[in-house]
């Protein structure tokens, strides 16, 4: 029994980190119906800046952190503003091929930059240290983090969306952009302002991915692929959903390796196939279109 | 690096000088025209073509991709070769002037299968060499005996490059063909558990051992049932408790971790990625288990490796091939192992890492070759060349057709030594590897004996 609690916390707690590999991606899918192929990479991308920070000053992962995220929101607003508006509003094929091919180029650049070691942030004692809940229950101070941090991004990403005049232009964007043009929101800054958002959502997941897991430049397709299905589970633009989607994959991946670990990584695609079956638009859809 | 790309270059960088100057399109098409001409006939008149022909060997390696780390000492070590060969290469009393043309298989099987093609077919070189993993070795050697080019591999665990490209793996010897045209050097699965189990002998345990095997070739290899760790974990006298296959670039290992508490496990072994072996083992800590030994190949071949785990790396134990404690010398230069590895460190700046040794050796093993193969470009004399070869590398030595092989892979494999050591702190978070056990290859000095993980 107590086993069993066990494996549903750490799935909880994985959900966490699932979830913020894909707020990012839920923020851009929503707003402009992008389907970012390199968030994965992004990730990296900003993993390797974080890290660079680190070493470039000689300080702490967060401190890092606070000076990268800056950066890579302009990076963030740039790229949305050279780049990926030139090829919105011609179908969905060139955003999507535009951003592949920015996968590619940004593997090969890191691999160029930082060679192909494979990194990780450096956080001291705390990456190992855990709660002892009960005598034989323990679970991990960084997964904890991380679910509560997963957490305080939605929770902050839902505040600038219901409660900020930038966060009602990005919704009426995400409803019909040519309405919302013709009210006066210029749809293109709003795009790239929710690029810029979505990289800081992005540098904070590369936080948590840098303290638990090493990173190397070719890792981030495979980071792309649960963030998908978490923002598909949860549904089109609802970011708690987002969490809830996370959450899903990560359970069904533990309570699958509790079987048998030859099932972890199915036992989430799985429940994937499974939601889209019963709930093709997801758990809980914000906007029907 | 390749001749061809650069000469393509080259005409591309004339046209477009000529467009940035304004200059019209008949006079471009013209200037294109001559350019092409000159550039078509310049090798009937440069002076290399009056010396003899040029003697071509052809490279594969992973330098880009996920597998990128193996080939990251290819720069170096083939910039040494060119300087140890850069007076060409006398044969009977012919010099030849010799040409490495390198390419990159990006770590993908069916782009190394290609670029392997473009090199006997485009570059017509006289000897392939590749190197770094079943990935990358078995695709360019099936190509290389498709094209009865001669072919010298290393850096693979024998089984899957001499297994892995038979018709039917699972057949067995009678079915399983001897090639032709390919030759491999490396250890084999064997001597990683017998290295590994040496190693656990020195310390008292209660032989509880938990395994990491991923579905992947090697992790399929390692746990099979048959041939990998349970047969002979079972006549030692250990208890093995596998969990099952897992897939690479796992989030979680809950549920292993839970299987070896339950299991009482004090050893643990595997054949992990990187990334996975670092989410392992800090999860291992969060939830409280340490076990005295972690044997692992694969996860720990490199110190940057290390290096990410901080502190907690400490005593982590794996394969060793390569040190530059190995007392060998390069036939080719004659520098000693160690001298070997401190001239990487200075010219890049990094750590040595194991595959420095191999690859250089490859080259050694190629020089030799070309050197007593008695005419050029006869595949089937440099074949039998290749045969013959009883050569003192940086690695070892390294002859084919030796007993210490099953029947069926005499002729295409060499074996070199294989020990094992223990990656240890030194200064800051620095590790080094301390050679633990020599039993299976007495000549190379151990440096300390095996310590638990503290």
């Amino acid at each position: 029994m107590l086993s069993w609690v066990d494996t549903i916390l750490q799935g909880a707690l994985l959900g966490g980190l699932y979830a913020l590999f894909a707020a990012g991606l839920s923020l851009i899918f929503g707003i402009m119906r992008l389907v970012n192929l390199a968030h994965g990479d992004l990730i990296v991308l900003a993993a390797f800046a974080i890290l660079s920070a680190m070493t470039a000053l000689g300080v702490g992962p967060v401190l890092a952190f606070l000076i990268a995220a800056p950066i890579l929101f302009c990076i963030g607003y740039a790229l949305q503003h050279f780049v990926l508006n030139r090829t919105l509003g011609r179908g969905v094929l060139p955003p999507l091929l535009v951003t592949f091919g920015l996968s590619i180029i940004l593997q090969n650049a890191l691999l160029e930059g930082f060679s192909a070691d494979s990194r990780r942030l450096s956080a001291g004692t705390i990456e190992t240290a855990s709660l002892a809940l009960l005598n034989d229950l323990a679970i991990g101070l960084m997964p904890l983090l991380t679910f509560a941090s997963a957490v305080a991004v939605i929770l902050a990403l839902n505040l600038l969306f219901y409660r900020t005049a930038v966060g009602r232009a990005f919704r009426a964007t995400s409803d019909d952009s040519e309405i919302a043009q013709l009210m006066g929101i210029d749809n293109r800054r709003i795009y790239s302002l929710a690029m810029g958002v979505a990289m800081v959502v992005v540098a904070i997941a590369a936080l948590y991915l840098g303290i638990r897991a090493n990173f190397d430049p070719t890792i981030g397709p495979a980071r792309l692929l649960y963030a998908f299905e978490a923002v598909i589970i949860g549904g089109l633009g609802s970011f708690w959903g987002t969490l809830v989607g996370g959450i899903i994959i990560g359970l069904a991946q533990t309570i699958g390796a509790k079987i048998n670990p030859e099932w972890q990584i199915l036992a989430g695609h799985i429940a994937f196939f499974i939601v889209l079956v019963i709930h093709p638009r997801g758990l809980f859809p914000r906007a029907i279109d | 690096m390749t001749t061809n790309d650069k000469r393509e270059l080259s005409t591309f960088d004339i046209d477009s000088g000529l467009f940035r100057r304004g200059i019209s399109r008949r006079c471009v098409l013209k200037g294109a025209a001559t350019a092409g001409l000159s550039a078509a006939a310049s090798p009937v008149f440069a002076p290399y073509v009056q010396a003899a022909r040029v003697i071509k060997l052809g490279y594969v390696s992973p330098q880009t991709g996920p597998l990128a780390p193996f080939a990251e000492s290819d720069n170096f070590i083939i910039g040494n070769f060119k300087e140890a060969i850069k007076s060409g290469l006398k044969i009977g009393n012919q010099t030849y002037p010799v040409e490495v043309v390198t390419k990159d298989s990006q770590s993908n099987p069916n782009r190394a299968a290609q670029v392997a093609k473009d090199l006997i077919v485009t570059d017509k070189i006289d000897l392939m060499l590749v190197a770094s993993t079943p990935e990358t070795t078995n695709p360019v050697s099936t190509q290389c005996e498709i094209e009865e080019v001669p072919c010298i591999s290393t850096v693979a665990p024998w089984q899957p490059w001499f297994i892995g490209r038979q018709a039917n793996p699972r057949g067995g010897p009678p079915a399983w063909k001897d090639f032709n045209y390919t030759y491999h050097f490396f250890w084999g699965l064997e001597d990683v558990i017998s290295v590994f189990t040496n190693m656990w002998s020195q310390l008292a345990t209660n032989k509880s051992v938990g395994g990491l095997f991923p579905n992947d070739g090697d992790g399929n290899a390692w746990g099979d049932k048959q041939f990998g760790f349970p047969p002979v974990l079972d006549k030692l006298g250990y208890k093995l408790t596998d969990p099952g296959r897992y897939q690479n670039l796992t989030d979680i290992f809950f549920a292993q971790i839970n299987a070896f508490k339950e299991a009482k496990c004090e050893v643990i072994t595997g054949v992990m990625i990187p990334p996975d072996f670092t989410t392992f083992w800090k999860q291992a800590m969060q939830q409280g288990f340490r076990p005295k030994i972690a044997s692992l190949g694969k996860a720990i071949l490199f110190p940057v490796a290390l290096e990410t785990l901080g502190k907690n790396g400490n005593n982590l134990s794996s394969e060793v091939w390569w040190s530059p404690n190995h007392p060998f010398k390069s036939s080719l230069t004659g520098m000693s192992a160690r001298a070997l590895a401190d001239a990487y460190t200075q010219a890049t700046k990094k750590q040595w890492t194991q595959p420095i040794g191999f690859v250089h050796a490859l080259f050694e093993v190629a020089i030799d070759v070309l050197k007593r193969a008695p005419t050029l470009g006869d595949a089937k004399a440099t074949v039998e060349a290749i045969k013959a070869t009883n050569l003192n590398t940086v690695v070892g030595p390294i002859k084919w057709g030796q007993e210490n092989l099953p029947p069926f892979a005499r002729k295409n494999v060499a074996k070199t030594p294989l020990v094992g050591g223990q990656w240890r702190i030194k200064d800051g978070n620095k590790y080094d590897i301390v050679i633990t056990d020599n039993k299976t290859a007495p000549a190379i000095p151990v440096g300390g004996g095996m310590q638990a993980i503290g």
